[in-house]
């Protein structure tokens, strides 16, 4: 590698970078406003929608400019504006945002893709009931996503992270009458919720041990060279320091984001959600921002390590993602929904990026990141406009022959297809994986990994010919006869198109402007890096397998495919492994008898302590009460009242047993009055002779 | 026993006769009688008592009993006028049997 | 005590018994005359001649021929079926009784206390009319009244309901 120079960096803000805040901000209040509307307001909801990201465009354009002609200055742009937000004693919540090279380049990316991505909707979710509340999940998802990539603050970060988690929970559940779609959405979020905790006690931590949430402080931020010394000197478990421990816990939030293994499961279950929501949230941008948070903290997982050595941190980031690369890659050769296929070759391609930043650093992973969004969207929406045409089939095995009814269609996904591939030369895709397995070369702490990812390389090539040739190829198998898609929709294939070919000019090793930019030196490079031996060898046996995958598929699959029901030809080759790859390798089922398991468990336990015990002992209270209620009644009844009545009864008696007297008989009256004259006069004797 | 002691106590049987008459018999006459009886008693204390203490020139006992004879006379008159008037309203002079006023 | 006061006792006890406890109602009357008769005599004893006589003609000449009178306009002649004596004669018997118990008690414990003088007191008729008209004469007037009222209350309520105008 070149040796790099270091430009002086520059700190203070630019007015751009002061009015940074609005590039999230305006999205996110055309998505307040859109809420406030009811659904029949098409028209308004998608000028909001669109207006509002063409704003953020505009915006991000212009410090994507300002940031470019710092660096064409020789200045290495990095501006902060930083504000507390709240204030416990001592401690400061600080929040603030970036704009560096990094940010500045996800930011035209996000805006760019997600602006193509909306106005294709327009016809997409034309026929749909809910337009409304979709373009305001969009513009919520395109402010929630842009907040993420100018957060100079964790806990901004954060905000914005599960934000967008929230929404692409909502979007996967858009049709949520769906039972699948239902729960799909639920899986997603519960499944990234896993990666999120890991997360948040790694930012906790770091918050910890370095006493800021900002990134970058001019010096005194959390991944800035003090506190990372600082860092490296504590000691956590395992032989590792803190600063390994904490990338590793960021790095498994960044796992459940970007779909590494094993939290990938929820991604392609997550193709429930409308095709454009698959594109931008599942292709370009959401599973893009784990590889951009490990980016974004790059400094911290490579602390302690040399210059380009590997970390343990990263070292991790590699296998993980060298693992996933093929795993997903795998499982891909054997689905048979159209955007099941792309979702694992997301998934694939994520570990892809995973490795490149372990590996090679950041520009290595974020370019073929930034590649990548280009022609998977455009794969995305290619399929979208295939099951458009196709009324709503998703099965390969019941489409075929398109090429002839849908040729633009057909040439922009093919574009894309060669994109992903790997095409040599012309195709960004080729100079951005690369990248990949140049460093991947170069590692030093094993080679298994170039194995790996070449091998998924292949794969890659494989599945997606075989894709292509179910659905463009042969004759129709399917129903209605098919249809081209509206210009709305395949306007913006053909922008992505162009873009999957450009792209690939600012990375090559003849003029790695890319890495010059992000890494901020001088562009190196130039033709005679083309001579090197190892650089030809490497496109050499990139190119070899490419072609191999390609030659493979079209071998397998051109010609008769067969029909719906019967089985696919590597299937009647080898049935059983076809099986466990049509069935995901299992890492489903084996979730749901140990997790799930372990959680139903708890739940029934949970839920006999509410019913028998805490409901018992409430019913219990009640029923003590209704006996203290019987028992009041009866003493109440009986005692009270009861003696209350045998008073009067008595009372009663007893002025019968006086009226008795009365007998109406004078000579009665009489003895009583002789008997008391002898009483009265007996007690006068008596005390007188006292 | 002094004689004025015994005359006292003859006193005294007589009226308890009188009073035993007034309270068991059922006939009212013979209730009056024994009023009549108790009455006379009384005087025969009254006239002991002036006989055998001091001042008997003053009269008193005497006075006394003399009255009370008039007194006496009159009551037994219109006690048995009384006596003739229940008798032709509820035709028995049975004590007994007048329970009217019966509470 | 001499023996003509036991006698003149004896016969007045017994007058008085004989009125109270026979059955016919006219020998009751009869009796009573008899006791009448006794006390008198006992006020003669007494050297109170004037109250004497005055209670012979008092009481043996005008109430005792009253009873009678009384007896025989109410049928009292005839005896009745169940009895003379009320059915709790018991009671009545043993409160006369404890009636003399509490007199002669009291008589008895007082004995030695009473006055006894010996002297016999020389009263004329004339000082007792002197006395009826002088000191006594309101009690003598008031006796007239009530020996007025007495007589006309008597007549009244004895006399027959007459049918129609008074």
């Amino acid at each position: 590698m070149q040796e790099a120079i270091s430009f002086t960096p520059q700190l203070a803000a630019s007015p751009i970078a002061e009015i940074l805040w609005l590039i999230p901000a305006v999205p996110i209040v055309a998505a307040g406003v859109t809420a406030l509307f009811k659904q029949p307001k098409r028209g308004a909801a998608a000028t909001l929608a669109i207006g509002s990201l063409s704003v953020s465009l505009l915006l991000s354009l212009i410090a994507f400019g300002h940031v470019v002609a710092g660096w064409a200055r020789g200045v290495a742009v990095r501006e902060v504006v930083n504000f507390t937000w709240l204030q416990f004693g001592s401690t400061n919540v600080d929040l603030g945002w970036v704009l560096d090279p990094l940010s500045a380049v996800m930011l035209v990316m996000v805006s760019f893709v997600g602006l193509l991505i909306f106005i294709y909707s327009v016809g997409y979710m034309e026929h749909d009931e809910n337009f409304t509340r979709f373009f305001c999940f969009l513009s919520l998802f395109a402010g929630a996503m842009l907040s993420v990539v100018i957060a100079n603050s964790l806990l901004l970060l954060f905000m914005g992270w599960e934000l967008v988690g929230l929404t692409s929970y909502l979007l996967i559940g858009f049709w949520y009458q769906k039972p699948a779609a239902a729960a799909a959405a639920k899986k997603a979020f519960i499944t990234t919720r896993v990666g999120d905790v890991f997360f948040l006690l790694g930012i906790v931590w770091l918050f910890a041990q370095t006493g800021t949430l900002l990134f970058y402080n001019h010096g005194s931020g959390s991944i800035e060279p003090l506190a990372l010394s600082a860092l490296l000197t504590q000691p956590a478990a395992w032989g590792l320091t803190a600063a390994g421990a904490i990338g590793l816990l960021i790095f498994a939030g960044a796992a459940g984001k970007s779909g590494q293994f094993p939290l990938h499961v929820w991604l392609p279950d997550a193709m429930e959600g409308p095709t454009p929501v698959s594109a931008l949230i599942h292709a370009a941008t959401m599973v893009a921002a784990g590889v951009y948070l490990i980016a974004r903290v790059y400094p911290l997982m490579a602390a302690g390590g040399l210059t380009g050595g590997a970390t343990t941190a990263l070292t991790v980031v590699t296998w993980v993602g060298a693992f996933t690369a093929v795993f997903a890659a795998l499982i891909a050769v054997a689905q048979n929904d159209i955007k099941r296929i792309l979702a694992y070759s997301t998934v694939s391609q994520l570990g892809y990026m995973m490795a490149g930043l372990g590996m090679g650093g950041v520009a290595v992973g974020m370019f073929h990141l930034i590649t990548h969004a280009f022609f998977k969207a455009l794969l995305f929406m290619g399929a979208g406009s295939v099951i458009h045409g196709c009324h709503d089939e998703q099965d390969i095995r019941r489409m075929g022959g398109l090429k002839a009814d849908m040729p633009l269609t057909f040439i922009t996904y093919s574009i894309g297809t060669l994109a992903l591939c790997g095409f040599p030369l012309l195709f960004s895709g080729f100079w951005s994986k690369d990248g990949i397995l140049e460093a991947a070369q170069h590692w030093s702490v094993a080679r298994a990994p170039f194995y790996m990812l070449v091998f998924g390389a292949l794969l890659t090539a494989f599945y997606m010919t075989r894709q292509v040739a179910y659905v463009f190829f042969d004759h129709w198998r399917g129903g209605k006869p098919a249809h081209e898609s509206p210009t709305v929709m395949t306007t913006p294939l053909a922008i992505l198109a162009f873009f999957a070919v450009a792209l690939g000019a600012i990375g090559t090793p003849a003029w790695p402007w890319f890495r010059a930019f992000l890494e901020g030196h001088a562009t190196g490079g130039g033709w005679s890096r083309f001579s090197e031996p190892g650089l030809l060898a490497l496109m050499g046996t990139s190119t070899v397998v490419v072609f191999l995958g390609l030659g493979l598929g079209w071998r397998l699959y051109r010609g008769d495919a067969p029909a719906p029901e019967e089985p696919d030809v590597l299937e009647a080759a080898v049935p059983v492994v076809w099986r466990w790859l049509r069935d995901r390798l299992y890492v489903d089922e084996l979730y749901g008898v140990t997790v799930i398991a372990f959680y139903r468990g708890w739940a029934r336990v949970a839920d006999w302590l509410d019913r028998r015990v805490w409901g018992g002992a409430v019913t219990g209270v009640a029923w003590s009460f209704g006996l203290w209620a019987r028992l009041n009644r009866f003493l109440d009844t009986n005692v009270v009242d009861g003696s209350f009545d045998k008073g009067c009864e008595e009372l009663s008696v007893g002025g019968g047993l006086l009226a008795r007297v009365q007998s109406g008989r004078v000579q009665t009256y009489l003895r009583l009055l002789a008997l008391a004259v002898v009483a009265l006069a007996a007690i006068l004797i008596w005390s007188s002779r006292a | 026993m002094t004689p004025l002691a015994g005359y006292l106590l003859v006193a005294a049987l007589v009226f308890s006769i009188g009073l035993a008459g007034a309270l068991t018999r059922r006939n009212a006459i013979l209730v009056l009688i024994g009023i009549e009886l108790m009455l006379n008693a009384a005087n025969l204390n009254l006239i002991a008592f002036w006989r055998y203490g001091p001042h008997p020139e003053a009269l008193t006992g005497m006075m006394f009993a003399i009255f009370s004879i008039a007194v006496a006379a009159a009551e037994a008159a219109v006690g048995l006028g009384l006596v003739i008037s229940i008798h032709r309203h509820a035709h028995t002079t049975d004590l007994d049997a007048m329970t009217r006023m019966k509470g | 005590m001499n023996f003509i006061f036991y006698v003149l006792a004896a016969l007045t006890v017994a007058g008085g018994l004989a009125a109270v406890l026979l059955k016919n109602t006219v020998h009751c009357a009869l009796a009573l005359t008899v006791a009448f008769a006794g006390l008198a005599l006992l006020f003669l004893d007494l050297d109170a001649q004037f109250a004497g006589f005055a209670q012979i003609l008092v009481y043996i000449g005008a109430v005792a021929i009253l009873v009678v009178f009384a007896i025989l306009l109410t049928k009292g002649s005839e005896t009745p079926k169940d009895g003379v004596f009320s059915k709790t004669w018991l009671a009545g018997l043993v409160v006369a009784a404890g009636v003399f118990a509490v007199l002669g008690w009291a008589v008895l414990q007082t004995a030695p206390m009473l006055p006894n003088s010996a002297a016999v007191p020389t009263v004329s008729v004339q000082d007792i009319g002197i006395a009826l008209i002088g000191r006594y004469v309101l009690p003598l007037e008031i006796v007239a009244v009530l020996l007025t009222a007495a007589l006309i209350g008597a007549v009244i309520v004895a006399m027959h309901d007459k049918e129609g105008a008074k």
